[in-house]
């Protein structure tokens, strides 16, 4: 394919991928910015919520756009639950101490993981999508009579992929009215920024905590039953989001929630526009130490505050 | 304070641990102690199952286990093993190295099977190979590597039931090259299952007048493929196709999405779609392929009885899908290795009269003097021939064609397509 | 410190016991035994940056794996003998925490992790990259025949033991020592409270980066040996999993002890192996015991023995 559509198509792909872990990443980032704890099973609410989208559409039967909303608002709400069960069981319990959060993280990702071998099992199975169609995508080309649009082979993009990428938007702004513009935004705001003044205020700060370890896996679980009819539901999904997620926020800086957005853009699209000028294991090799050395010279991440 | 002092003899020290430890041993948690005695004529023959239970491995796990129990309980039906029954010993090795090599020991010293079995993933059967050779364990792997036929393992370690990847290569070419055209692109995984393929195919290719224009390694772990797929050359003929993973319906998938109405011929091997159902929705463009099979998933017009009562006696349906749910598609092409392999260990053991783990090599050395395999209820996936110094099986292979949903033999390559020249001779090496 | 304290005692004693545990335990347990003393050695290398520098690491597979494949590419493809080869594996290992560690002891906390993370995601897909002579994720051999040192086949079981003992025993009790010395103990008080050692006038910066080289050095020891002594190389040990199993080896043991570490290895081990012969869903149970623990014994288990037992235990 001609250079300028195959990297208007890894645009395209990286867009899709940038989506998908700007919601993920973000729920990461919420979690770590308000309650400051490492969360190794994020992955796994991620996993949780495609598998539940899966068990959600086979129950359902019909046009698979039934199951598939439903699936958009049960998945997340029960992973959300299931969180906010894990924060106040345990996390409570060893007071967030780094070390301890780890480690207690750890065994969740195991046991989420083994629970879901056990029911749902080993298998990749997809989930079929609201609607898809094939899109063949126009490229400009300067021809003999002038600018003209043709159709190069290969460029194409499905609906569904879109819808993934507007959809993505749109939680994203939705999220940021609901941390801007309303009171519990507030108290979420407040509660990152001093717990302990907060709590002097009135705050109940282990409830938001819950809450907002809660909407983080939601995020997750939403960002995933999006992903799921474009890729399959496994139960060993979570590994790559969980690594991906990580480096985002970092990149885009502990507690800046637009950080976070930009860093997700940038890595998103970054993987796909790189392997169109190297081979892809090259491309690899240098995205994962672009990043590195990003972080080296600037710890903070893009738009985190240096701590002094 | 008054310290009492006890009177503690060296008699009364060793007493008091004896007893502890038999009183240990009665509950059966010290390890040794639970075996039955070797050697009696009606103790059972154990066979250990290292099973793909968790990790990138389980899917292809469950069938494994699935086939193997039908082919023990089908040899017990019989009679057994010389008169003895067979007992399978499952041990998870995670599909990991280190744990495969922990299973091993574990099947050694604590179970004390007689032969360990059942690998699939390479990077499995390297890890634990090397153990296998130092405990002097017979290990009969169902792998599709080259591993072993390279010379890279050792005398223990036997591939009887499954042909090697790079038989199945070679035996594809002359069919790329005479029906489908000979300008090549290759998508593959990059990773050593993948360097093979690319490496084995491009030699045997070549051989054919053909040409591989394009060699596109997909990472391991990659969960989406569109991006790559620009790459593949406009003037190419056929794109070949193998790759591995929970991610294989999403690269078949957009595989289709990316060349839409326009598509060249395509060919490749079922691993892209194992325990995936062909009629998945996105899967359509997949009408008038071909495919590499192993082992023919749908069952064919004229289908042996062989295969009849192997997909009955493991429950899969006429479509390879399990009879209890025709959604739950099997890995057809590769599960039947483990069948003939059990059926070959019971072959092995029968020839040499083997009654204990004193008889190890002796069993060995039966199954390297084995040839000629004819098609039957033990090798229901074909014809096979072994070959006793690089102890790699060989056998036929099929290539279907995509024909309203159905996967139908369009040719079958034969034993004789898929040699090649002997890399190892085991049979020199000590024991 | 005398002779006969009792922290110097309990490393007698650790040494003493595994040599009885080799005449005493059926083949199946010492069999594990070695390779649970291998294992350790590379949880012990770990310690030295995260129990007792403070510094939470999240790539040490690439020191582990360097040791390995330094290792083990020696003996396949350069032909060198057996103490060279080894050798070559623990300064590929070495050097490797140097660069790394000059690079990434730029950061702190949260980034160090996502930092060292990177570099052994690199490390891991060079190696695959490479894998013309590294066979990549299948890996490769080191052959029986190759794996003799002065004339003693170290594949049998015996051999294997006392090497795993002699190579587990001389980092045990040197980095006992090293926790004693002044270097050691300025070690723990940067991971108490960094500003105020330097403040002190220590170089916090050198300290640091001698930490990590001395931690990769270790680790990449347990891989040389790993590969060694098991006759396995393969890019799955540089995989993320074997950066967080030493984590959990030392959390669980007890970070900053001496002894943690083994305990560590021994006890995970041991669960895996226990609950997968009582169910195949043993995962879970390890799961499950990671979560009741770190709830319950948040020190580790010889962190709690020091906490409420034997306050002096090293």
């Amino acid at each position: 394919m001609e250079f300028g559509p195959h990297l208007m198509l890894a645009s395209l792909e990286g867009a899709v991928v940038a989506a998908v872990l700007a919601l993920t990443a973000m729920g990461l980032s919420i979690v770590f910015g308000v309650m400051r704890v490492v969360n190794v099973a994020h992955g796994e609410f991620y996993m949780l919520g495609a598998v539940l989208a899966w068990f959600v559409t086979s129950a359902i039967g019909g046009h698979p756009a039934l199951g598939f909303v439903a699936a958009l608002v049960i998945a997340p709400l029960l992973v959300g639950v299931i969180a906010a069960a894990a924060d106040t069981f345990i996390l409570k319990h060893i007071k967030y101490d780094p070390d301890r959060t780890i480690v207690a993280t750890i065994g969740l990702l195991y046991i989420f993981q083994q629970g879901t071998l056990m029911t749902f099992g080993p298998d990749a199975r997809p989930v079929e999508a609201p609607f898809n169609h094939r899109l063949a995508l126009p490229w400009i080309e300067n021809g003999e009579n002038g600018l003209q649009m043709f159709w190069p082979w290969g460029l194409s993009i499905t609906s569904y992929k879109l819808f993934v990428i507007a959809a993505a938007v749109v939680v994203l702004m939705g999220l940021w009215a609901l941390i801007t513009r309303t009171k519990i935004g507030l108290i979420m705001r407040a509660t990152q920024q001093d717990s302990e003044t907060a709590q002097a205020f009135g705050i109940p700060v282990g409830r938001v905590y819950s809450l907002v370890f809660g909407l983080g896996a939601a995020l997750a679980a939403l960002g995933a039953v999006l992903v799921v009819p474009i890729q399959q539901a496994h139960y060993l999904m979570g590994g790559e989001p969980l690594l991906l997620a990580f480096i985002v926020v970092i990149i885009g800086g502990l507690g800046s929630l637009p950080g976070t957005v930009v860093a997700a853009v940038l890595i998103g699209m970054s993987d796909g526009i790189i392997s169109v000028f190297f081979s892809p294991m090259v491309a690899k090799i240098i995205a994962t130490l672009f990043v590195t050395m990003i972080l080296i010279w600037r710890p903070q991440g893009l738009f985190g505050k240096v701590i002094r | 304070m008054k310290i009492t002092k006890t009177n503690m003899t060296r008699r009364t020290a060793l007493k008091g641990f004896g007893a502890g430890v038999g009183t240990l041993a009665a509950t059966g948690l010290l390890p040794g102690t639970m075996g039955f005695a070797q050697a009696q004529s009606s103790a059972p023959i154990k066979i250990g199952f290292q099973k793909h239970a968790t990790g990138v491995g389980s899917s292809y796990g469950r069938w494994y286990n699935a086939t193997t129990q039908a082919a023990v309980k089908r040899i017990n039906d019989d009679g057994g093993i010389n008169g003895r029954p067979v007992e399978v010993v499952i041990e998870d090795d995670g599909t990991d190295p280190k744990r495969g090599a922990e299973v091993l020991e574990k099947f050694e010293n604590q179970h004390k099977v007689d032969v360990a079995f059942g690998t699939l993933f390479s990077h499995v059967v390297i890890g634990s190979a090397p153990r296998a050779a130092e405990l002097k364990l017979p290990y009969f792997v169902v792998s599709e590597g080259h591993h072993v036929a390279s010379g890279m393992l050792n005398r223990y370690t036997l591939q009887p039931g499954i042909t090697d990847v790079k038989s199945q290569v070679q035996s594809m070419a002359p069919f790329v090259a005479n029906n489908l055209g000979k300008k090549v692109a290759m998508i593959y995984p990059d990773f050593a299952f993948g360097h093979d393929h690319r490496d084995f195919f491009g030699d045997a290719i070549a051989a054919q007048g053909g040409e591989v224009i394009a060699k596109i390694a997909i990472p391991p772990s990659e969960t989406s493929f569109t991006k790559y797929f620009p790459q593949i050359p406009r003037d190419t003929d056929v794109v070949y196709h193998v790759m591995v993973g929970p991610a294989v319906l999403t690269f078949v998938k957009e595989l289709g999405e990316f060349f839409g109405p326009s598509r060249p011929e395509i060919f490749g091997f079922i691993d892209s779609i194992e325990a995936v159902d062909i009629k998945s929705p996105g899967l359509e463009f997949l009408e008038g392929t071909y495919f590499w099979e192993g082992n023919p998933r749908h069952a064919q017009a004229n289908n042996s009885s062989f295969d009849t009562n192997f997909r009955a006696a493991v429950g899969v349906d006429d479509r390879g899908a399990s009879l209890a749910d025709s959604k739950d598609v099997s890995t057809y092409a590769h599960m039947f290795g483990c069948w003939e392999t059990l059926n070959v260990i019971k072959a092995g053991m029968e020839t040499s009269g083997y009654q204990g783990s004193a008889d190890r090599q002796k069993l060995i050395e039966a199954v390297e003097a084995m040839t000629d395999m004819p098609h039957s209820d033990d090798h229901p996936q074909g014809a096979k021939r072994f070959n006793g110094k690089t102890h790699q099986v060989f056998g036929s292979q099929y290539i279907s064609k995509v024909t309203d949903g159905n996967l139908v033999v369009e040719h079958t390559a034969l034993i004789e397509d898929g040699l090649y020249e002997d890399e190892v001779d085991y049979t020199t090496q000590s024991f | 410190m005398t002779l006969f304290s009792k922290p110097n005692l309990l490393h007698i004693g650790v040494l003493l016991g595994l040599i009885v545990l080799y005449f005493v335990l059926p083949p199946y347990h010492s069999g594990n035994l070695s390779r649970i003393m291998v294992l350790a050695i590379y949880a012990m290398g770990y310690n030295v940056l995260f129990g007792y520098t403070g510094l939470l690491s999240l790539g040490h597979a690439m020191f582990f794996a360097a040791g390995m494949y330094g290792f083990g590419l020696a003996v396949n493809l350069g032909g060198v003998p057996l103490p060279i080869a080894f050798i070559l594996g623990i300064a590929s290992a070495g050097l490797l925490a140097a660069v790394v560690g000059s690079l990434a002891l730029r950061t702190t906390g949260v980034a160090f992790m996502i930092v060292t993370l990177m570099f052994a995601q690199t490390a891991y897909l060079v190696v695959l990259y490479f894998g013309e002579y590294t066979r990549g994720d299948e890996g490769f051999v080191v052959q029986q025949v190759q794996r003799t040192f002065a004339g003693v086949d170290l594949t049998t079981d015996t051999a294997r033991y006392v090497t795993a003992l002699v190579l587990f025993a001389i980092c045990f009790l040197a980095l006992a020592r090293l926790v004693k010395t002044p270097f050691g103990k300025t070690l723990v008080a940067i991971r108490e409270n960094e500003e105020r050692a330097r403040m002190l006038g220590y170089d916090t910066k050198v300290h640091k980066l001698k930490a990590i080289i001395i931690s990769g050095l270790v680790a990449g020891v347990g891989g040389a040996a790993y590969a060694m002594l098991f006759g396995y190389v393969g890019a799955t040990f540089a995989t993320v999993q074997y950066s967080i199993l030493p984590l959990l080896w030392v959390l669980l043991g007890g970070a900053g002890t001496t002894v943690g570490p083994l305990i560590g290895v021994f006890f995970m081990f041991y669960l895996i192996d226990f609950s997968s012969s009582v169910t195949t869903a043993y995962l879970l149970v390890v799961g499950i015991v990671l979560v009741l623990l770190t709830m319950f014994a948040p020190k580790g288990i010889c962190g709690e023995l020091r906490r409420r037992v034997f306050p002096w235990l090293p």
